[in-house]
């Protein structure tokens, strides 16, 4: 615990049901129940939290400062002390435990939602691109991503058999969570963009979290088993492709070096990993073994709520301490093409 | 538990403009952030993360931009963070790498803020329809036009005093080299014959669109030793948030500007803004706003701002200077405006700001704001480092 000046830990983790379309719902009306949920679950209300913190993208709501009335489903008043990241829920994450750091505040809710569904997630994603050179070709996540697969398999790291099983490993897994998109056999299906499949792919949906982190006896008090943030970094590499060597992910390596993921065994790995190869990029970068039950969950491949996936990984990892499921755990989000930024929490709960 | 003292240790500003033809994005945050590096006398390699922010991404079409810029901000191998919290952006980037400092998780920061306006039209960019809500009616004038008639019918102001705030901060911006605007032969008639655009609002009390960036280098107090200019610390920061429309929200004068300076004010152990602070670099986007924030910030009480704009208050050489550089209304690259207002108060602490200079500036305020008045940024730095 000495790596910090404070012990903050995940009390409490909410999500949606992750469906294909939401067209019925409003961002704020998708946001609310998970807040109403989450807070239910410590008894705290709004006006009780130190710290609110939320990620979300303007892109997919194709619309300037959505997140504006997104803090209407928070309930703000009185004035909260409140911020957000154009990221995955996960930075947001960052940023509120960096605040309980401070001694600023006790405790935060963060949280974090995507509504893909109203456009192409496939072209919007393009817009990510260095925009003059780039994103004027307008290629895709799926193509990036298959190019990065392809490098796997070249390198001989991975052949398509391979990547097809942790496809149905993880949509296996997912028949036990309720709010997955995807569960139980799906078919491999057609190539989407060569070598990879349709079940090597993302579903495209919408979802949303959050979570309730608290420091110290605090943490203790609203959760009988809280899940202790022991470890958290996160590092970006270059954008341009042609500058990285893709069947490898040094950012998530120095991140977990620095979250201290390699000074004791992990018994559980939630990896925001869209692609299925890039599960494999990232196991070897986080030195998993076959012991580590990774993404019990069923992981992004199971549903993966843009700019919300990154941050339920954290949610799923701490809510597996939360059951007893698990002592220590790794959880991992993603930004960007091809791995590009990655963010590594350990989660470990009371030895007991 | 204590906090960690941070310091601002190095500031760097773009030459702001309606239009940076000659740089790109990338470009134009690499030439704030190495004049801040400059500034401060260090390198690339001193720096241990990066905290971005700038407004809507539609401003420019990159979503995310903090992906695409990592290698011109030297971020390769380093966190990261981009943060957006509409125009107060600038202040909570800076609030944000501050927190990092005194966490006591990174001891030397880079944060920068920018937007590059003439990649897009901002005023269509905030003007997309959406079902069920209000839009923002023309761009953000036509949303903050009637608050201002509303403050006026409340207080009596006489409905000169927006064209005065303009007068003043366009004089100022001729002495600060960065300003975008340097209007050189600009008198209280012109601001005052120039279009109405939305009533009482007059073309040249309205911030033009700019292209931008600032940035600062944040450190620890061994970090500040180290300096070789006098540095500016942090005294006091916080942010505070409402929603954008309830029944009970006065947008005149908003509970969240209140309680985010009457947080910052008990960090900084301010009893009397008036008196104790020396300098502000306050958020006015249109001119209005200067005497509604120094009511809403606690420099005057209700009702009362705007006589101290009308008796010369707020003037280079008044007793409480408010905008020395010239403001929102004389350079608005909006995601960065935030930022230039915590810099330029920065500046003034460390006795850095040239010829808009306040005389012996010891405490100064920067303030962000944004939405639909519903984001407030602020910070109170100083000369001398905090005692507490």
């Amino acid at each position: 615990m000495a790596r910090y000046a404070r012990e903050v830990a995940v009390v409490a983790f909410a999500q949606s049901d992750h469906l294909r379309r939401t067209d019925e719902l409003s961002e704020v009306e998708m946001v609310m129940p998970v807040l109403h949920q989450v807070l239910a679950a410590t008894g705290l209300k709004a006006g009780e939290i130190g710290f609110t913190c939320s990620g979300s993208s303007d892109y997919l709501a194709g619309r300037a400062f959505s997140f504006t009335m997104t803090l209407d489903g928070v309930g703000a008043w009185p004035p909260i002390s409140e911020s957000h990241v154009e990221m995955d829920g996960a930075w947001a994450l960052y940023e509120a435990w960096v605040k309980i750091q401070t001694g600023e505040a006790d405790t935060a809710l963060v949280y974090s939602y995507g509504k893909s569904s109203p456009g192409s997630v496939r072209d919007v994603l393009t817009r990510q691109l260095d925009p003059y050179y780039v994103a004027p070709l307008w290629p895709d996540a799926v193509a990036l991503a298959a190019l990065q697969a392809q490098a796997l398999i070249d390198a001989g790291e991975a052949d398509e058999a391979a990547l097809a099983a942790v496809g149905a490993r993880s949509r296996d897994a997912a028949v036990a969570n309720p709010h997955a998109q995807l569960r139980g056999p799906v078919p491999q299906g057609d190539y989407q963009v060569r070598p990879l499949r349709t079940g090597d792919c993302p579903p495209i949906g919408d979802g949303a979290a959050a979570v309730v982190l608290a420091a110290g006896d605090l943490a203790r008090r609203l959760c009988e088993r809280p899940a202790w943030i022991t470890g958290i970094d996160h590092r970006i590499e270059a954008h341009s492709l042609g500058l990285r060597d893709l069947t490898d992910s040094p950012s998530t390596r120095l991140a977990a070096e620095h979250a201290g993921v390699f000074e004791a065994p992990v018994d559980t790995a939630e990896l925001h990993a869209p692609f299925s190869s890039q599960e494999v990029v990232l196991r070897k970068a986080l030195g998993l073994t076959d012991e580590v039950s990774v993404n019990p969950s069923g992981g992004a491949l199971a549903a993966n709520p843009m700019m919300a996936a990154g941050l339920i990984r954290i949610g799923e990892a701490a809510a597996r301490i939360h059951r007893g499921a698990s002592r220590r755990a790794v959880a991992h989000a993603t930004s960007g093409p091809c791995l590009q930024q990655n963010l590594v929490a350990v989660l470990e709960g009371d030895a007991r | 538990m204590s906090k960690e003292p941070v310091a601002i240790v190095g500031i760097g500003q773009t030459k702001h403009m309606a239009a940076r033809h000659d740089v790109s994005i990338a470009g134009l945050v690499r030439e704030a952030a190495a004049r801040a590096l400059a500034d401060a006398e260090l390198t690339w390699a001193d720096i241990d993360a990066v905290v971005i922010g700038k407004a809507p991404d539609f401003f420019e079409g990159v979503m995310m931009p903090e992906l695409y810029l990592a290698d011109a901000l030297g971020a390769v191998g380093k966190p990261m963070l981009r943060v957006h919290t509409a125009g107060s952006v600038g202040g909570s980037t800076a609030l944000v790498a501050s927190n990092l400092v005194a966490a006591r998780v990174h001891r030397t920061v880079l944060t920068l803020a920018f937007e590059k306006q003439s990649e897009s039209n901002a005023m269509w960019g905030l003007s997309l329809p959406v079902p069920f809500q209000q839009p923002l009616l023309a761009g953000a004038g036509g949303f903050f036009a009637p608050h201002v008639r509303a403050y006026m019918r409340r207080t009596g102001a006489p409905d000169t005093v927006g064209s005065l705030v303009a007068y003043k901060d366009r004089r100022n911006a001729l002495k600060n080299p960065y300003a975008h605007l340097h209007e050189h032969d600009i008198t209280l008639e012109k601001v005052q014959a120039s279009p109405m655009l939305w009533d009482p609002i007059r073309y040249s009390e309205t911030c033009p669109s700019s292209d931008g960036a600032c940035a600062m280098i944040l450190t620890d107090r061994a970090g500040a030793a180290r300096s070789p200019k006098p540095a500016a610390w942090v005294h006091g920061g916080a942010m505070r948030s409402e929603p954008t429309l309830f029944a009970g929200k006065d947008f005149v004068s908003p509970q969240a500007g209140k309680d985010c300076a009457a947080d910052v004010y008990r960090q900084a152990g301010i009893t009397d803004p008036r008196r104790e602070i020396d300098a502000v670099e306050m958020y006015v986007p249109f001119s209005w706003y200067e005497p509604m924030w120094l009511e809403n910030l606690g420099f005057a009480a209700e009702g009362e701002g705007w006589k101290l704009t009308e008796a010369g208050v707020t003037e280079l050489d008044g007793d409480l200077p408010v905008n020395p550089s010239g403001g929102v209304l004389s350079t608005n690259p909006i995601g960065a405006s935030g930022m230039i207002r915590f810099a330029e108060a920065a500046l003034q602490v460390r006795g850095q700001a040239g010829e808009h200079q306040v005389p012996d500036a010891r405490r100064a305020l920067g303030h962000a704001y944004g939405g639909g008045a519903q984001f407030f940024a602020m910070w109170l730095v100083g000369a001398q480092e905090p005692t507490s």
